[in-house]
């Protein structure tokens, strides 16, 4: 095969992964848009808070240090233990319901019946607000985070060499396959099964579905809506988590994090604010995409156009098809 | 007891619809006139007009634009910055080639410039809706902040990609810059601030306001009785942009004096100039200058109270304050989704019953 066909499937390859690392995004956008109708902004924000928390809990971090050395004068900084990471990602787990539980009780339980646009409002308040209190608590340095079993099984890292030895043997070009994305590929093929056994087969599960339908129906058989709210909370809390392992493991967990929510949203525009296959075909979908579209035509005209491709390709898309892939269609009444 | 219409008669329809009909509100808004044109100049320092005064209207102008088409036509914009950009650098481009033409000619036509680009992302609109929308204008953000970082031409070829203000005057006074005093800086600004807020509040009380609040509280509705959607989308998109290319353009020339897109004009000023309409009031014109100075103003004070009295590092006090307006702006949608200008119409009603209020 020629040298360009090569490079692109090669890049073909790494935008799929790309897309799979969105679409981990993108899926906790959906949880809570399906659910309560709320367009959840500060879903990256809750990916850096998590990441950060489980780093901070890893290395027995004492939480706002900062501001208690600040204030009394004191230099506090670790406790001076390391927890293991399983049980540092089960607390940070109960942190993230912490959070779900907190949200729905002292903000969106008083914006019941409001606009759309001020629920939405309110989350880019949420996300100021979370991004702060993030790095109040943990410090805003740029922290390394590695997930380990026991101290020899870590999640891989670096070039995948089988891939790279496979496709030398064939085409005479190894191709560069980051470990890291195919494990992220894994998790999140592991990720929608669990959250799709959860939602099909759980009574909580079909609860979340019936409210996702109906509010009204839903209340009326007796679900709690606030129960319900505070459980979708939870589990997009949750995905937040894997998305922030992920991301914080790729790229050093930071406040640019936070930002993995502005790569989400044309993933969400294009598959549909309502549907979870949607969020993971669109993700697909971009990232190879602006992989190819920087590979071909980015070199062309100054490159660097992976920060705005994903939007006008979204934006063109919905000049057709208003609402997205997989939306529900949007049927208007006066 | 100042506050009251009873024996304030009107005798004729331009007595009747002027924008203050009461008498007390009328003398109120000379009297804040005069002091910040007559008074104010004569007292500011460097400080005060660099801190607080020159942004404050800056982005009183910025958030004047995004009410517009925000709180009285519904469309939700994310693309602010974006917008300010083109009008920073459509200025920019206009100073350095045309260096003999008025700079207060150029800020407005680079504000016409950014209307004409705003009309042209505010097409969309006709087909999307909603958060889509909103999501969509990010495309205009992201899109041009890289078309202005990347393309040389946009900055003159220069070697740090930055766009620096030469040297303008107006009446030989220099307002743009190393030269400029603080006076004319805070004059121009006030300039422009007061001139959009007069256009701005009598094009939204008039036949073309009321098409936009029409679209804004359902489009739908709004088409069957006879509202043309495509004409009202597209301008209140252009004149919001209008004003916010101009207040880019002060930005960049007057308050700045250099500008890079990527740093000056990023998503974050988007999000800010939407939580100042947010918390100043959506579709209120007076909003608009509350929220500006509130989030103008609070950074400043937070830094003097924790970098300066309480000598915390400045790093601490910057995720406070993200903390703060956070909460602040949480509290405001669950309190008073309507902003300070609710608070502040409630105030009037309350004043006008004050002291018998049964």
């Amino acid at each position: 095969m020629p040298d360009q066909v090569l490079f692109a499937t090669e890049v073909v390859l790494n935008g799929l992964m790309a897309g799979v690392m969105y679409s981990l995004v993108a899926l906790g956008f959906v949880l809570i848009f399906k659910a309560s109708g709320i367009f959840n902004f500060a879903q990256g924000v809750m990916a850096l808070f998590a990441a950060m928390t489980l780093v901070g809990i890893q290395n027995g971090q004492v939480p706002f240090s900062h501001l208690f050395n600040a204030i009394f004068g004191t230099k506090i900084h670790y406790f001076g233990w390391e927890v293991h990471s399983v049980i540092a990602i089960l607390l940070t787990v109960i942190v993230m319901i912490f959070m779900a539980w907190a949200v729905q009780r002292y903000i969106f339980q008083y914006l019941i019946g409001q606009e759309p646009i001020i629920l939405f409002m309110a989350t880019i308040g949420l996300a100021y607000f979370l991004e702060g209190v993030a790095d109040l608590m943990w410090g805003a340095e740029i922290k390394t985070l590695n997930v380990c079993l026991n101290s020899d099984t870590c999640l891989p890292q670096g070039i995948n060499t089988v891939i790279d030895s496979v496709t030398f043997g064939w085409f005479g070009y190894g191709f560069f396959v980051d470990n890291l994305d195919i494990s992220a590929t894994i998790v999140a093929i592991f990720l929608v099964a669990v959250l799709v056994i959860f939602s099909q087969y759980t009574k909580q599960g079909r609860a979340m579905r019936a409210v996702a339908d109906d509010h009204q129906a839903a209340l009326s058989v007796g679900i709690s809506l606030n129960y319900i709210w505070i459980l979708v909370w939870s589990v997009a809390g949750f995905v937040a988590l894997v998305a922030g392992i992920m991301w914080g493991a790729k790229s050093g967990v930071q406040f640019s994090l936070s930002l993995i929510a502005l790569k989400a949203l044309p993933v969400l525009m294009l598959g549909g604010f309502t549907s979870i296959p949607g969020a993971i075909v669109g993700g697909l979908i971009i990232g190879v995409g602006e992989k190819l579209f920087e590979f071909l035509i980015g070199p062309m005209i100054g490159g660097a156009t992976e920060n705005w491709f994903a939007y006008m390709l979204a934006l063109l898309f919905l000049v057709f098809r208003p609402q997205g892939l997989f939306g529900e269609k949007i049927i208007e009444r006066v | 007891m100042l506050y009251r219409e009873a024996g304030d008669f009107k005798t004729s329809y331009i007595e009747d619809n002027q924008t203050f009909p009461i008498a007390f509100d009328r003398y109120r808004y000379y009297a804040i006139l005069a002091i910040s044109f007559l008074i104010l100049p004569f007292l500011v320092n460097d400080y005060f007009v660099n801190a607080i005064l020159a942004p404050f209207l800056i982005y009183s102008i910025a958030a004047i634009g995004l009410n517009i088409l925000t709180g009285y036509c519904g469309q939700v914009s994310l693309g602010t910055g974006g917008f300010m950009a083109v009008g920073a650098y459509s200025c920019y481009k206009l100073m350095t080639a045309f260096p003999d033409v008025s700079i207060v000619i150029h800020i407005i036509i680079a504000g016409g410039i950014t209307a004409v680009i705003g009309a042209v992302f505010g097409l969309p609109s006709l087909r999307i809706k909603g958060f889509y929308l909103a999501v969509a204008t990010l495309a205009a953000q992201f899109f041009l902040v890289w078309l202005f970082n990347r393309v040389s031409w946009f900055y003159n070829y220069s070697a740090s990609g930055q766009i620096n203000a030469p040297e303008r005057t107006v009446f030989t006074i220099p307002v743009t810059g190393p030269n400029v005093e603080p006076w004319a800086m805070y004059m121009i600004c006030l300039i422009f601030a007061f001139v959009s807020a007069v256009i701005a509040r009598n094009l939204t009380r008039g036949a073309l306001g009321r098409t936009w609040m029409a679209i804004r509280d359902m489009d739908i509705a709004a088409e069957i009785i006879g509202v043309n959607p495509l004409k009202a989308k597209l301008s209140a998109f252009a004149i919001s942009s209008f004003f916010v290319g101009i207040s880019g353009a002060l930005f960049f020339a007057v308050y700045l004096g250099a500008a890079e897109a990527g740093d000056s004009f990023g998503i974050q000023k988007s999000f800010i100039v939407l939580f100042m309409i947010i918390i100043g009031g959506l579709g209120s014109i007076f909003g608009s200058f509350a929220g500006a100075a509130l989030l103008v103003v609070l950074p400043v004070i937070l830094k003097l109270i924790g970098a300066d009295f309480l000598g915390w590092p400045t790093g601490l006090v910057a995720h406070i304050q993200l903390v703060i307006v956070g909460l602040l702006i949480i509290l405001f949608l669950v309190l008073e989704p309507h902003g300070l200008a609710q608070l502040w119409r409630i105030a009037k009603e309350k004043l006008r019953l004050w002291p018998f209020p049964h």
